[in-house]
């Protein structure tokens, strides 16, 4: 009897435990993925499945600048944020002034520590005047949830209940109205708007990770396998294709966006005191608003400026030749070591060498000439090392006017 | 209406010495306190009819000597000498007492021999440890971000006196530092009665028993204390301590400052990151350059600033600073004096402790870990009118008492729970001082709860904050803000909550009004 019953509770624990059976979780759109997968070619996003690539990496990356791509955003952390007081809390949170963010328009923020360091960035949609939807690449809980203490806000991460789908590209418009979201055209860009779907509700705003034409659409896990083939069926026609990460971090870095853990370091996931770095650091000062009232990081930050403390600054490189300069050293005058490529690729669109770096201040800052990075080229088993000047360009590498074009094309 | 430079929030000794060394520089200073009158928990009370005592703290062993000097105490009444040092007296049920005579006990009388010379060892090395420790436990913290030459000068001062020491005195207190009292003790001595009044010592004011790591570091704080320029001296004042805040307030006041009470702060008002003025509970509101916080820092923080206008890993910190107090206070009037077992009438003006041996404590520590009561409460216990009569009516008796251990959070509720505890207190008193019990007049007992609601201090508890290694030195009030200024510019605190702690010392309000003058607030 008592053996039994002890075999009965460890089955049930054993069967509680099953979780880590599963190494990597799939995301509501994981059937339909899977079926494209003809790669295999995977990589791990925030503990979920996600494809580095499904077919073939160069023409996935076409399809976001000639035709329409799909892209599995699920795996995005999501926080609801929401309450009379949600504003507030989200202003004493993070940099930028949320009460400039009126109901029914994103924008990209970023959020720090008390001394200033950047946790993370990402987007913050404001669906209602009370009710928020924060997206981005670290989790967070703790820290909203500590946030929220004195606040009457309510924060819940709804990453597992809220599916995701990006549609970026130039028919990208064409193929939503197809697929009967009607009213969509008004959308312009960093808007949101709510439309039915499956008896239910896919929110739907115009951004992207892209710099071009793009929406975001969020629907609740149990729909999303009926909105991807809505859009699938209405894309048929203009190319409408899936993609995984690798072709999507091209488009990012030709549109001159960075990523968390990519390009710097969050905070909480830095081990190293020297790879902290603040807004100011990675070109996000201009989020900063002194002038808002107070918020996390405030007091470091000012005071890093006055004291003249920012120790790094993030560029956009163009670089000589055609050679990617992947992770490569950034050097002043050929000699002195200044700074690291964070990202980098031979840009199809700007028809230039472009690249991400982060260097050590005055270099980058006041010392912007003379700089050149060091490219080991594999060639047949032997690095060939090449010295190629650099020169720090604005970001975006490229600008598509269809990006903003109001109503957007039909292409 | 008249202006102010600085603003003191909290009229308790703190408060009222920082706002003195503040107006001794001419900075035009108001002290705000939310009672209806000055002192804190340091004051002098009627607890009933006739009768007076000093509300909690009730014995003065560390005020700072840089206090008396600053405030010119001694010219406001407050002096003291050897004739005013007060024994310790660890009580016996059966059999005469042990006594530790002078400061601390430079004699010690009571036990053997071999005890003696013993204990002539240990408090030796004890004093000399604790003198290692009294810079760090008196001055403003290094600051570990960027040490100034004046910090590294006194810090250098202090690694000199270690270096004094000699080689294995050196490695020894480096061994002891953080040991528990109970085994420190029984490695040097033998009488049980002795090793229970340390091990009381050690424990006193912290959710700490004799055998919990650290807890020597308690004796340490203890010792790094004086009075009369004797290091361990105690006196039971004049007047209760109620005398002492007088002192400090007549000594303020003379330099200048403005009181008010029955003034609570309701409100810091806080503009850009600064302080600029403070908001009344009549929504009176007022302004100055500078803010002194000498109350509780989670109070200031939480709520007369409120998480809106502080960074979230500041306020993770500020609620994590751990202040659930575990000491009572009992108060009673009684007929005629007690008459203590074995304890003759020098024994009864001085310090009569109840704590027959370490396990003793250890075994009343227990329970509070649960959220229960000493079932036999440790207890240190003066008797203030025998020393002033003008406390007590005549031939009648003020009993006042600290009691340990007394949990905050009471698992079955302080409503509940009082009767009961104040029942287990009267029966251990009544076994060392048999028939005390009939001569009671009045009984007031306050447990954290009620020492909390009346002198508002969270948790009940007198340090603003447990004083343990965890939440001392650069880690008091919170790790990285340790030095009196605060993230918001123009706000300090001042208060027991600050390094280096509780105690009728005045060295957090010293160090914070010292700390607004190095930043020109």
């Amino acid at each position: 009897m008592n053996q039994q019953a002890t075999t009965a509770s460890s089955t049930a624990r054993i069967a509680g435990q099953g979780h880590f059976r599963t190494l990597r979780l799939g995301t509501p759109f994981q059937p339909r993925i899977d079926a494209l997968a003809r790669t295999q070619d995977w990589y791990n996003w925030a503990g979920y499945r996600a494809p580095h690539s499904l077919w073939d990496e160069e023409l996935e990356y076409f399809a976001i600048r000639s035709q329409a791509a799909l892209f599995d955003i699920s795996p995005m952390t999501k926080y609801r944020i929401e309450g009379p007081d949600a504003e507030a809390m989200l202003n004493r949170v993070t940099l930028r002034d949320v009460g400039k963010l009126k109901p029914g328009r994103v924008h990209y923020t970023a959020w720090c520590d008390d001394e200033g360091f950047v946790l993370d960035d990402g987007t913050l949609f404001r669906l209602s005047p009370t009710r928020f939807r924060l997206c981005s690449q670290e989790r967070h809980l703790p820290w909203l949830l500590d946030s929220a203490s004195g606040f009457d806000v309510t924060v819940e991460e709804e990453t597992e209940a809220v599916a995701g789908l990006a549609l970026q590209g130039p028919t990208s418009f064409a193929v939503l109205r197809d697929a009967g979201f009607a009213g969509l055209e008004a959308l312009k860009i960093f808007d949101i708007a709510d439309f039915p779907h499956d008896g239910g509700t896919v929110t739907i705003s115009r951004t992207g990770f892209t710099g071009d034409l793009g929406y975001e659409l969020f629907v609740p896990s149990d729909k999303a396998l009926s909105l991807w083939d809505r859009l699938m069926c209405a894309g048929e026609l203009r190319g409408i294709r899936a993609i995984g990460y690798t072709a999507l971090n091209r488009a990012r870095l030709e549109a001159g966006l960075i990523v968390a853990n990519a390009d710097f370091t969050t905070a909480e996931h830095a081990i190293r005191a020297d790879r902290l770095r603040m807004p100011d650091e990675i070109g996000l000062g201009f989020m900063v608003d002194p002038e808002k009232g107070h918020f996390n990081g405030r007091r470091a930050i000012l005071e890093a400026r006055a004291k003249r403390r920012l120790r790094h600054v993030l560029v956009g490189l163009e670089i000589d030749g055609n050679i990617p300069a992947e992770h490569a050293i950034v050097y002043h005058r050929k000699t002195r070591e200044v700074g690291l490529v964070s990202a980098a690729m031979w840009s199809p669109m700007a028809k230039r060498n472009i690249a991400i770096a982060s260097l050590a201040r005055p270099y980058g800052d006041t010392v912007v000439e003379d700089l050149w990075v060091e490219i080991y080229a594999m060639r047949e088993l032997q690095y060939q090392k090449l010295m190629k000047r650099a020169k720090i360009v604005a970001r975006p590498f490229i600008k598509l006017d269809r990006r903003t074009a109001n109503p957007p094309a039909d292409f | 209406m008249t202006s102010f430079d600085c603003i003191v929030i909290g009229g308790g000794h703190n408060g009222l010495v920082a706002a003195a060394t503040l107006a001794k520089t001419g900075r035009r200073v108001l002290v705000l306190e939310a009672a209806n009158e000055v002192g804190g928990a340091a004051r002098t009370e009627e607890f009933a009819p006739g009768f007076r005592t000093s509300s909690i703290a009730h014995l003065l062993n560390r005020l700072h000597p840089d206090v008396v000097k600053t405030l010119e105490l001694e010219k406001h009444g407050l002096r003291f000498n050897r004739a005013d040092f007060v024994p310790s007296v660890a009580l016996s049920r059966d059999g005469p007492a042990l006594m530790l005579h002078g400061a601390y006990g430079e004699v010690l009388t009571g036990a053997s021999p071999t005890e003696q010379s013993a204990w002539k060892a240990l408090r030796a090395q004890l004093l000399r440890y604790a003198g290692i420790l009294k810079p760090f436990l008196s001055r403003r913290p290094p600051d570990l971000a960027g040490v100034s030459l004046l910090e590294a000068a006194s810090l250098g001062q202090a690694a000199l006196g270690l270096k004094k020491l000699g080689k294995e005195d050196m490695r020894d207190f480096l061994r002891v530092l953080l040991m528990n009292v109970a085994d420190l003790l029984d490695e040097q001595l033998e009488d049980i009665r002795l090793k229970g009044l340390l091990a009381f010592d050690a424990t006193l004011g912290s959710h700490l028993g004799p055998r919990s790591p650290t807890s020597l570091l308690g004796l340490y704080y203890r010792l790094a204390g004086e009075a009369g320029g004797m290091a361990g001296a105690q006196i039971v004042p004049q007047g209760g301590m109620g005398a002492v805040i007088a002192a400090i307030r007549a000594s303020a006041e003379k330099a200048g400052v403005s009181i008010r009470v029955s003034s609570p702060v309701t409100r810091i008002i806080v503009e850009k990151g600064r302080a600029v003025g403070v908001a009344l509970d009549t929504g009176e509101e007022m302004r100055a350059r500078t803010i002194v916080s000498a109350i509780n820092p989670a109070t200031t923080f939480l709520h007369l600033i409120g998480p809106r206008e502080i960074d979230t890993g500041f306020t993770r910190k500020v609620k994590n600073i751990r202040m659930k107090g575990d000491a009572a206070k009992l108060n009673l009037a009684l007929d005629r004096p007690p008459q203590f077992t074995g304890v003759d009438a020098t024994g009864h003006k001085g310090r009569l402790v109840i704590a027959p041996s370490p396990d003793h404590v250890e075994r009343a520590f227990n329970p509070s870990k649960y959220g229960e009561f000493s079932p036999e409460p440790v207890m240190e216990i003066t008797l203030p009118s025998l020393a002033d009569p003008s406390l007590a009516p005549d031939g009648a008796c003020v009993l006042s008492a600290v009691v340990q251990y007394a949990p905050y959070a009471l698992k079955q509720g302080w409503n509940v729970g009082k009767p009961k505890f104040r029942e287990a207190v009267m029966a251990q008193l009544e076994a060392y001082a048999p028939g005390v019990g009939k001569s009671v007049v009045h009984a007031e007992l306050l447990t954290p709860a009620d020492i909390e609601t009346r002198y508002r201090m969270p948790g009940g508890h007198w340090h603003h904050g447990e004083l343990q290694a965890d939440q001392m030195l650069v880690s008091r009030p919170v790790s990285g803000w340790s030095g009196y200024d605060t993230p918001i510019l123009g706000l300090f605190l001042g208060g027991a909550g600050s390094h280096p702690g509780g105690g009728v010392s005045g060295a957090p309000g010293l160090n914070a009004a010292r700390r607004v003058l190095a930043m020109k607030g």
